[in-house]
């Protein structure tokens, strides 16, 4: 299926990431937006907010976070495809219901413009502090899928893949962004309608005595439903059976969470998304994503123009983490280098596939990005 | 031969038998609620009930229609977006008093100032029963709760002048003992536009009632007999519920106002004209 013409605003735009995510958004035919404005992220809410009346879209400014990560559920069962937008403090207040959308399987995109924190920490500076949090913030046991944009295409690019994973595995996708990509600038060339792949919601199609709201098909997926549409369904955060009744024993928690975790697990391999550069034969590789990619990549050029032989493996995909992709990778590298803006979050995940190759992290607190020159020393000392 | 009870099409009786306690309330509501429905005439396939958590949560379980278990205190935010994204279905938020007004009291506060076309359905039973009976923002002075065991000595909500201040369009009270009165209450709700609210007093004798030396559910019903007041269009700010006193109860409010769906479609096209897109269903 391609892009509704409607929300597309084809052509080359010179926009920051917040209103290339928007726009991203309104290409994967997002018509349904509740936030509370946080900085770094408001401008893509106000962009939303300016947009959407002429395109049928839906914006409502909550009273707060929690009610803003669920009005979106709320959106997504009446039959929209909704998202949200905030940053560090909010996401916090967001994590129970990227919980109840994994738990119920509701397809919805969080978007997270990170900020220095803990607490309200760095409003107007970048981090990317929030990896973990993402993968792990909300209590219990779950996978998540969570893109990474390092430019305001991406933004764009990104922000309607995630819509797409979103549908596809009936998970919430996190949007992954930082305030450098979310306020720089850039050309943000937007295709045709025809030229954006949209995927589709899987409505059911089962006789209304038959369907069973959560009884997987074969890709572990099951097929969707909406209000109003004579299924009588229900849905709960409670464990359930595949009626969508609560099933509070030990073997339905088992069922239920295999499931949950094992659609996204089990497709670890399709949803790795890198993009990797001169890997083959290197002798260390740097392994960044987001806006520190774009500052890594200066340190990687400046060591191969010494004759260094310097890879670079950037993860646009960060949840699931590309396990066997790391895996193969430290197997033929003497070093791997992995700068982050926070003290040491997915360096501890590249540890734990990197099977005793040597894994150096180049730790940054935020509210800037880091010194080339670091991250170059960092990757001399790793090969020393 | 055999007569099909009325209610039971709008039950999940696949459910049954439900987890309320014997003497429970909330059952009687969902018995009024039923027939509610029925009279109202709304059909099964345009209702959805969107619950929060608690054992008043559990109403959206046990109901035959299109519904939803949310989280706690968010069932109003959850219902926000569903209305808007599919406005031709009537919601109805069917929770308890510590989960619509302690931690989902924000929301509350909101959805009536927007005016939100939703009906909310409070059974209040001035404690949390799922968890063991806590206090909450609806106990009376004096009541022994879990939390508050030389009893309570915060002041609770009024509920039925917190939704008419904060912009409700129908606001009613009964309890439990009036079930002629909920039903009508409720189907009242059911079919005005806008934000609609109807607490019932209801016993929770398990955890509430025995603390307090109210006894068994029937001596409860008895209390309520007796110290109910039926005062239609009584001043709100005077329906204040405390330990013993009357229970003032009634329609008190029954007004228009523009929804926010209403506002919202009428605003753009009155500023955008032909730019304006509405929402398609």
């Amino acid at each position: 299926m391609h892009a509704d013409p409607a929300g597309v605003l084809t052509g080359a735009h010179f926009l920051d990431g917040d209103h290339a995510c928007c726009e991203g958004a309104l290409a994967a035919e997002c018509r349904f937006v509740a936030g509370y404005p946080i900085t770094p992220s408001t401008e893509v809410v106000e962009r939303i907010a300016q947009r959407f009346p002429q395109v049928g879209g839906i914006f409502i400014q909550m009273e707060d976070e929690l009610a803003s990560s669920i009005a979106i559920a709320g959106a997504v069962w009446g039959g929209k495809r909704a998202m949200t937008v905030t940053s560090g403090p909010g996401f916090s207040l967001m994590m129970e219901h990227i919980g109840f959308a994994v738990m119920t399987e509701t397809p919805c995109v969080f978007v997270n413009v990170q900020r220095g924190g803990p607490s309200t920490g760095l409003p107007t500076l970048p981090a990317q502090a929030d990896m973990m949090q993402a993968r792990w913030g909300s209590h219990g046991d779950y996978e998540i899928i969570a893109v990474s944009p390092n430019s305001p295409q991406e933004c764009f690019d990104l922000t309607i893949k995630a819509f797409n994973l979103a549908e596809q595995y009936r998970v919430p996708a996190l949007v992954m962004m930082d305030e450098c990509v979310g306020h720089m600038m850039e050309r943000v060339v937007i295709p045709k309608p025809e030229e954006i792949d949209i995927y589709p919601r899987r409505y059911t199609t089962a006789p209304l005595d038959e369907y069973l709201p959560f009884a997987p098909e074969e890709d572990m997926v099951p097929a969707m439903v909406r209000a109003g549409q004579g299924y009588r369904f229900h849905m709960t955060g409670l464990t359930h059976n595949e009626k969508g009744y609560p099933d509070m024993t030990v073997s339905g928690q088992a069922r239920l969470l295999g499931r949950l975790v094992d659609k996204i697990k089990k497709h670890a391999v399709a949803l790795t998304d890198v993009v990797a550069d001169q890997v083959d034969g290197a002798d260390a590789v740097v392994i960044s994503y987001g806006i520190t990619s774009r500052v890594a990549q200066k340190a990687v050029q400046g060591l191969r123009a010494k004759g260094l032989r310097i890879g670079s493996l950037r993860l646009r995909t960060v949840w699931p983490f590309p396990e066997q992709l790391i895996r193969d990778l430290a197997r033929n590298v003497r070093a791997i280098v992995v700068p982050e803006l926070n003290l040491g979050q997915i360096v501890r995940e590249v540890e734990r596939c990197a099977n005793g190759t040597r894994v150096v992290g180049v730790p940054h607190a935020g509210g800037t990005v880091h010194d080339p020159a670091v991250i170059a020393q960092a990757i001399t000392e790793a090969l020393r | 031969m055999s007569v099909e009870n009325p209610v039971e099409r709008y039950l999940r009786t696949d459910r049954m038998p439900h987890i309320w306690c014997p003497g429970c309330g909330i059952g009687t509501t969902v018995n009024c609620f039923t027939r509610a429905i029925d009279e109202s005439g709304i059909p099964m396939d345009r209702l959805a009930v969107v619950s929060g958590i608690g054992c008043t949560g559990r109403v959206a379980g046990y109901m035959h229609v299109d519904s939803f278990h949310t989280t706690h205190g968010r069932a109003i935010p959850f219902a926000t977006g569903l209305k808007m994204a599919a406005p031709d279905m009537k919601v109805v938020v069917y929770s308890g008093d510590g989960d619509l007004f302690a931690i989902g009291g924000n929301h509350f506060i909101h959805a009536a100032r927007r005016n939100l076309d939703m009906t909310v359905i409070c059974v209040n039973n001035l404690t949390y029963g799922m968890t063991g009976g806590q206090l909450t923002p609806t106990t009376p002075e004096e009541a022994i709760a879990s939390t508050s065991p030389y009893g309570n000595f915060e002041h609770p909500f009024n509920l039925p002048y917190l939704a008419e201040s904060c912009g409700a369009v129908y606001v009613a009270r009964w309890t439990t003992y009036h079930v002629t009165q909920m039903k009508k209450a409720m189907k009242e709700a059911l079919l005005k536009k806008g934000f609609s609210f109807v607490e019932i007093i209801s016993p929770c004798p398990t955890l509430y009632g025995r603390r307090n030396r109210i006894g068994d559910s029937l001596d409860e019903m008895k209390t309520y007999k007796t110290r109910s007041q039926i005062k239609n269009g009584h001043d709100t700010k005077d329906v204040d519920l405390g330990m013993g006193g009357p229970i003032i109860v009634g329609k008190f409010v029954d007004r228009e106002r523009t929804t926010y769906q209403d506002a919202m479609d009428a605003f753009y096209t009155r500023k955008l004209g032909d730019r304006y897109a509405r929402a398609s269903q």
